[in-house]
């Protein structure tokens, strides 16, 4: 496809504009953790690097969160690669939506994550699918790395970062990304007890191991929860699974996500009876 | 710092990639799933709580529970990200303006 005939598709195209949009918004706050990353004691390119190769928002905040609670790298990179985990899960539903091949493939990994899953698996068409989520994918990687790097310098160029209440903004960072995600009974419930579990584990073991502890009794709570909920799909609710932004708030999100689902689930139905069949 | 920079840059990258690799019908379970759900909400419900409320290994009430509250309220407002941050980081410096540690 000539380039001229690109832009006229993505112009034309509703899965790009909010792609983009939402590409915007997420890029933006790139800046708040570039400054928090310094603050917490990492360098510049120490800070790119998260921005650049782990490329995942949760991720990043929870290393630099490790790290600024007087955590060791170990227990830092713990944190990182737990919370990342959610994206595997993404990786494989993204897998079932847009089948990506060759490079594509490994491109495609690095830019999974929260809003362009939410991107594509909101839409019902599969090309639309597919533009929905290398817009929002490689939009927030671009306008995320610019923006981390604006961050750190202005982080570095503030000083002391208490007196301009850095910490206290990494409070609320982590503060607004657990947010959305607690939207029904029981992760409110998960929430309140792994923060109590942190509050009384504080005082006896070494900084960051918190953190870890925590997570432990949230995997168990995860592992042992009988029944529950059909999980699959990201952003079902009251799963964990919800991503950090909505890309569709203002028309029946539900209903589109449902219909992602829907193909999705046909998708394995169809996966398991030809397993049958054979 | 360093060496484990890349590490979690590579088990993230890895992580991402496995879902992309391994046949659906290994990871497809809702076990799986679940986990990741709850692991995250467990990690960030901590992460919050480390970052407001400790210091090295004691619990301390400082202004960053001014920013805790003051960004809840900015949620609850359904304010954006970024102005959440912001009144975080306006709500223990104004405090800290006011004596408290």
């Amino acid at each position: 496809m000539s380039t001229t005939a690109l832009l006229a598709t993505l112009r034309a195209s509703p899965a790009a504009k909010i792609g983009a949009s939402i590409a915007i918004a997420t890029g933006l706050y790139g800046v708040s953790f570039g400054a928090l990353s310094v603050a917490s004691g990492l360098s510049f390119w120490q800070t790119m690097v998260l921005s650049l190769l782990l490329f995942s928002g949760g991720s990043q905040f929870a290393f630099i969160g490790v790290v600024a609670a007087g955590g060791t790298g170990v227990a830092a990179m713990s944190a990182s690669a737990l919370l990342g985990i959610r994206n595997g899960v993404y990786g494989m539903q993204l897998n079932a939506l847009l089948r990506p091949t060759g490079w594509r493939r490994f491109a495609a990994a690095q830019v999974t994550i929260d809003e362009s899953t939410a991107t594509a698996s909101g839409q019902s068409d599969p090309s639309e699918q597919k533009i929905g989520f290398w817009v929002a994918g490689l939009g927030i990687f671009l306008l995320w790395n610019i923006m981390t790097a604006v961050g750190a310098v202005l982080g570095d160029a503030l000083g002391d970062p208490k007196q301009w209440g850095l910490d206290g903004a990494a409070v609320a960072a982590f503060l607004g990304l657990l947010w959305p995600r607690i939207k029904a009974f029981q992760p409110a419930a998960i929430a309140v007890v792994c923060a109590v579990v942190t509050l009384l584990a504080v005082p006896w073991v070494a900084p960051g191991i918190p953190i870890l502890v925590a997570a432990l009794v949230a995997g168990l709570i995860g592992w042992f929860r009988s029944g529950g909920t059909p999980a699959h799909a990201p952003g079902h609710v009251g799963d964990g699974m919800e991503p950090e932004l909505d890309p569709y708030p203002h028309e029946g999100k539900h209903d589109a996500r449902a219909r992602g689902t829907d193909q999705l689930r046909t998708e394995q139905l169809r996966t398991e009876r030809q397993g049958e069949e054979q | 710092m360093w060496w484990w920079l890349l590490i979690a840059a590579l088990v993230g990258y890895a992580t991402k990639l496995l879902g992309y690799l391994v046949p659906a019908k290994v990871l497809a379970n809702p076990r799986m799933s679940r986990v990741a759900g709850t692991l995250t909400i467990g990690l960030l419900a901590s992460l919050t709580v480390v970052n407001a409320a400790a210091s090295g290994t004691s619990v301390v009430l400082d202004a960053r529970i001014g920013a805790l509250v003051a960004a809840a309220v900015g949620l609850w407002l359904k304010a954006p990200f970024l102005v959440v941050v912001i009144v975080g980081a306006a709500a223990a410096a104004g405090l800290r303006l006011l004596g408290m540690p």
